[in-house]
């Protein structure tokens, strides 16, 4: 029998396997920001265990409400800074450098095929774009990783999601992952590592596969993959350029971490996408999903354009297309955060971050922000949102407030119209 | 082995998430006990806000819910906020991955029972006491309506779970065995 690439990845860094189903990984990253990780450093500080495995494997940011809105969160901060030089810590972004985690990590190179990478942070997912197997944990995993560079997980069960025919202009890999969740439902993947599959997802960028990977935790994913290939290494290439003679090298090492033909899948989801159309979730969850056309003159207050959903170059460039020579609705507030110091930096060069000013939008530093109600840009009782994040729970952006999740194409659409609209209205007699 | 159980609150929604459990906006909290006031403050059932100041909530000791408890963030904050409200056993038909692997890991305890079982409990009537033998692995659930029978079900724990709670969480298990 083959073996799935998550399998191949437990494989390789199998520590022990203490009751039987169950596995301690050796961990060849462990990311932290400063929600979840100030409680872990307090509690080894109190339990005289202040010490990390290897800090060179550690990987720490300030991203979530920065720079600090208040004294608790300058708190958070001020504990994270003071270990990150304590343990000497070089990867450690603070103020100026930093950027959402999920975006940040992937651009420093720190996340490669193969590799098991935990976060205290539900979108860990994410880097399985690499052909990773990153997995969100809590404080408690979090803390043991640092200290012992071990994790433990269940034996991987995986499930395939293959992905055939051709996106539409104006749909994208935001609203392929909306209608996956759609199909499985929030809980449709507990206890399952996704492989995204097939020619659609072979032919995107690693912003749209990230894009993919992000959100199969919506759908109660472990993780979330894609096969290392051509795409992965061209991205990785100025990072592993002196361990590979050539690009050619690098896909073909890299091959070794694909599924095998014959692995065992519980379940193989076959999706055309050819049809698809642009997606938007309703209600308090993200399974709730329909077809824009269904929500189209649905009012909305504010226009929340980034976060590790959506908040990359290519993600600003979708925005900005349908933006370009175009204003915010009346009424309608436009925020826009690229989510990393490089991504607004590349906006700039692009001009793109006038785009967004020109439209009337607020131009943030990179953060996740209101993407879950902690800051820059929370909603009040009873406001709605146009968001690229990747929750619409019950308050996630401020109490009594609604969020639509969507891709960036939709929410400019949103930002100009004041209400959802189908973005291809913009875009069928454009170049994109 | 501990023993667990006391009081139960019945929640009865599938897909509670963790932004429910404890709202982001107390994520900048760097103490478990801040987390006391807010349990489940921004939780709907049948799309009315939860009352969390209920006797029922005050008492609680055990919480029984339906599928995909715990689903979305991966915060601690939310098995915390039940912690330092007393809260140590949370029984379901189904838990988020996260959620249930950082109740183990705190030593306290995310029991999956079969939905005939998670019926059963909501449809006793009166206030419900439930115990629970981890060493036995018994669940035992007693109304405070004694025209009520006493509802017994055998569970069987994960073995590597079961090693948690001996040990008192992951934190302890790891330094002592890696």
């Amino acid at each position: 029998m083959g073996k799935t690439i998550t399998e191949k990845i437990f494989d390789a860094h199998l520590r022990d396997t203490p009751a039987p189903g169950n596995m301690v990984l050796d961990l060849d990253v462990v990311l932290c920001h400063e929600i979840t990780t100030p409680i872990a450093i307090m509690d080894l500080v109190e339990k005289g265990m202040d010490r990390v495995y290897d800090p060179a494997k550690i990987k720490a940011v300030i991203d979530h409400v920065t720079p600090a809105k208040d004294s608790k969160t300058a708190a958070q901060g001020k504990i994270m800074r003071d270990w990150a030089k304590r343990h000497n810590i070089k990867d450690f972004f603070d103020v100026g450098a930093n950027g959402v985690c999920h975006a940040l990590f992937p651009e420093k190179g720190f996340i490669r095929p193969g590799y098991t990478v935990i976060m205290g942070d539900s979108h860990t997912c994410t880097h399985g774009a690499f052909g990773a197997f990153a997995a969100g944990v809590g404080t408690t995993d979090l803390e043991v990783g640092i200290l012992k560079g071990v994790c433990t997980f269940r034996a991987p069960v995986s499930m395939k999601v293959e992905i055939d025919g051709h996106l539409q202009q104006g749909v994208t890999a935001k609203d392929v992952i909306l209608a996956i969740i759609k199909k499985l439902t929030v809980n449709g993947a507990t206890d399952r590592v996704i492989e995204f599959a097939g020619p659609v997802v072979d032919s995107m960028s690693m912003a749209a596969r990230m894009t993919l990977c992000n959100m199969a935790v919506e759908a109660g994913a472990t993780s979330g993959l894609c096969y290392p290939d051509r795409v992965t290494a061209e991205y990785l290439w100025p990072f592993i350029k002196d361990n590979f003679t050539t690009i050619d090298d690098a896909v073909k090492d890299f091959s070794k971490w694909h599924s095998d033909p014959d692995a065992e899948y519980i379940e193989t989801l076959q999706l055309d996408v050819s049809e698809l159309v642009p997606m938007v979730t309703y209600d308090y969850k993200p399974d709730h999903v329909k077809d824009i056309m269904d929500m189209e003159g649905t009012p909305v207050d504010q226009i929340y354009i980034g976060s590790c959903t959506n908040g990359r170059i290519e993600d600003l460039r979708d925005a900005a297309s349908i933006l370009k020579g175009r204003a915010l609705a009346p009424g309608v507030r436009g925020i826009v955060t690229p989510a990393t110091p490089a991504i607004y930096s590349q906006a700039l060069d692009e001009g793109i971050i006038k785009i967004f000013m020109d439209a009337g939008f607020c131009v943030l530093n990179p953060t996740c922000g209101a993407c879950l109600g902690m800051s820059s840009g929370v909603l009040a009782d009873g406001e709605v949102c146009a968001s690229t994040t990747n929750r619409n729970f019950n308050g996630r952006m401020g109490k009594g407030g609604m969020v639509h999740l969507m891709s960036p194409f939709s929410a400019a659409a949103a930002a100009v119209t004041g209400t959802i609209t189908d973005p291809r209205h913009f875009l069928a007699s454009e170049e994109v | 082995m501990k023993t667990f159980g006391g009081p139960a609150v019945l929640l009865d929604r599938n897909d509670i998430n963790t932004d429910e459990i404890i709202p982001a906006k107390y994520l900048t909290e760097i103490t478990k006990i801040a987390l006391k006031p807010h349990l489940l403050e921004d939780l709907l059932l049948h799309d009315k806000p939860f009352d969390i100041h209920s006797q029922a909530m005050k008492q609680a000791k055990v919480v029984v819910t339906r599928a995909n408890f715990g689903c979305g963030s991966s915060r601690e904050h939310a098995v915390w906020a039940f912690e330092v409200n007393d809260i140590n056993v949370v029984i379901a038909e189904s838990f988020a991955r996260i959620f249930r692997q950082n109740m183990f890991n705190c030593g306290i305890l995310a029991m999956e029972l079969p939905k005939s079982v998670i019926d059963a409990l909501f449809a006793l009537s009166g206030e419900l006491s439930i115990e629970v033998d981890v060493e036995r692995g018994v669940m035992t659930a007693k109304s405070s309506d004694v025209s009520q029978d006493t509802l017994e079900c055998s569970f069987i724990l994960n073995a590597y779970d079961k090693n948690l709670v001996s040990a008192g969480g992951w934190l302890a298990f790891a330094d002592a065995n890696y």
